[in-house]
């Protein structure tokens, strides 16, 4: 069967045969970082077109319907005119950093795809700090978003820069605390580790009722962070005209606007990662047949569904709920979500300790 | 302190339990795309049906035999908040020789109404209704004001 770590294998011993050390790992990094970039590409395509149509199915309407069958070519010629538009920067303008920030972000969330295992054995950078890497880089994406409300001279994008900073700091944290429990039930930071951890279930059922919290508290906790709505509090169309990216237009708004969809992949592959077993199919106890049927499965393809299943999630609460005001923002998670995982992580630790979970 | 707790644990309560009645919703709705309610309108021009309150104009009602219901008293005119509507009355001389007022133009402005209903409501005769039309552009904005009642039509006997 072909797997994606046959073919990775594949060709690191074809190129090894013909190239010296040095060259094989430099022409992997460029074969990656098209790889990423082809991916992205296409996340993005797939992305927007589906939270326009679960938005529109949610809300009753029919979404796109026109380019295409079914409107599956919109968000194809959407890209189309994002590109066709001229690149316009503000006169009083940042020029260097109105320039750098959308690719700050862009490179940070390409960063944050190394850890990640997209299939059996199939990872770009399987480190043994892997979790540890992935809270690190993720909060450096503020800057990127800083630098562009900064940069742009706007009082909007300065405000949305400054909320969403407050935002992200602030919900980091328990969205650290949710990570750092499946840490404390595995005993390791390494992805690979993680997952193999949950061979025989995932830690969403295994680690009974603070995993379920934990597992909440990460999903509120990245939809914060990704700025998504109900805590678009760093775009708020509806108050600041579109935040930190007031003043783009163009490719350079294509890519803040690309990194918000790469960046829901991630920490929703990050999350099916954790919880939900990343790429190990689902398997119940001792039914052989079933287990053996759900093996049949690519890896792959297991990681894929989880995933965009929790993105659906996340997009689900994007067009239900209300959005918060900034300080209704704080207080939910000052005086709720964090105390609430603090003294979760803690009786997660009771039971990693007397071994409670199965 | 105790009282503090349970209102904490309650708000989490009540939080949750109204945010996953959302979701069902909208779950319910994603999932029943029956529910939908978007018309694609130049597709389906031809089997369009349009919701019984919806108001496209203001019509004055004609019968077979080209007479209205219309008394000329300006009732509407008065109820129009845009002063879309001008009544022109004429006076006519009846059978009887005596004088009479009727109507000589209702003249309508489709350009200033915005639908309200108020004339309608207004009108003691029912002589004006909504009508259900809707595709109004027009290349001329004089084109818009219209003249309700018809040429040569009369007031319908026995309505005063
Ligand atoms: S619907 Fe309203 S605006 Fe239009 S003519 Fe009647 S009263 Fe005036
Ligand atoms: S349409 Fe009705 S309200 Fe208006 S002038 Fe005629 S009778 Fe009076």
């Amino acid at each position: 069967m072909l797997r994606l770590e046959n073919i990775s294998s594949f060709i690191h011993t074809s190129l090894s045969n013909h190239l010296s050390e040095t060259s094989v790992l430099l022409l992997e990094m460029t074969i990656i970082a098209l790889a990423a970039i082809t991916l992205f590409a296409l996340l993005g395509l797939i992305l927007v077109l589906m939270e326009r149509k679960v938005s529109a199915w949610i809300q009753i309407r029919l979404g796109p319907n026109r380019v295409g069958p079914k409107g599956i070519f919109q968000t194809a010629a959407d890209t189309l005119k994002l590109v066709l538009k001229e690149g316009f920067v503000p006169d009083g303008a940042d020029k260097f950093l109105y320039k750098l920030a959308p690719f700050v972000v862009m490179i940070i969330a390409m960063i944050l795809l190394a850890p990640i295992a997209f299939a059996k054995n199939f990872a770009i950078w399987d480190l043994n700090i892997g979790v540890f890497f992935i809270t690190a880089i993720s909060s450096v994406s503020v800057i990127g978003i800083l630098m562009a409300g900064w940069a742009s001279n706007n009082q909007y994008s300065l405000l949305g820069a400054m909320r969403s900073g407050a935002q992200i700091i602030s919900y980091e944290i328990s969205a650290g605390m949710a990570i750092l429990s499946i840490v404390v039930l595995t005993g390791s930071l390494q992805i690979s580790d993680i997952v193999a951890s949950q061979s025989n279930g995932w830690w969403l059922f295994k680690g009974h009722i603070p995993a379920l919290i934990a597992f909440v508290i990460y999903i509120i906790a990245v939809t914060a962070e990704t700025n998504r709505a109900p805590f678009d509090m760093a775009e708020a169309e509806s108050e600041l005209t579109g935040g930190f990216h007031t003043e783009y237009a163009g490719m350079r708004f294509a890519l803040f606007f690309l990194a918000e969809y790469i960046n829901i992949f991630i920490v929703c592959a990050i999350g099916a990662t954790l919880f939900l077993g990343g790429w190990m199919p689902f398997h119940i106890g001792n039914w052989e047949a079933f287990n053996h049927i759900m093996d049949y499965i690519p890896s792959s393809i297991w990681f894929l569904s989880k995933t965009f299943f929790l993105i659906f999630v996340i997009m689900w609460f994007r067009w239900t709920f209300p959005r918060l005001r900034i300080d209704q923002l704080l207080q939910l998670e000052w005086k709720y979500l964090l105390p609430i995982s603090l003294f979760n992580l803690l009786l997660i630790t009771l039971i990693a300790i007397k071994g409670w979970h199965f | 302190m105790i009282t503090f707790l349970k209102q904490y644990f309650k708000d989490i309560y009540q939080a949750i339990s109204s945010l996953l009645k959302g979701m069902k919703l909208t779950g319910y709705y994603f999932t029943h795309h029956k529910e939908i309610i978007t018309q694609q309108y130049p597709d389906n021009k031809s089997t369009l049906v349009l919701p019984e309150r919806f108001r496209g104009e203001v019509v004055m009602l004609h019968d077979e035999n080209n007479e209205h219901a219309c008394t000329g008293c300006s009732a509407c005119e008065l109820a129009c908040p845009n002063g879309t509507i001008k009544i022109i009355n004429k006076f006519e001389v009846n059978a009887e020789g005596k004088k009479k007022k009727a109507i000589d133009a209702f003249v309508y402005h489709l350009e200033l109404c915005t639908m309200c209903n108020l004339c309608i409501v207004a009108c003691p005769t029912d002589a004006i209704k909504m009508a259900q039309t809707f595709e109004h552009s027009v290349f001329d904005r004089s084109l818009l004001t219209k003249q309700l009642n018809k040429p040569n039509s009369k007031l319908r006997e026995g309505v005063e």
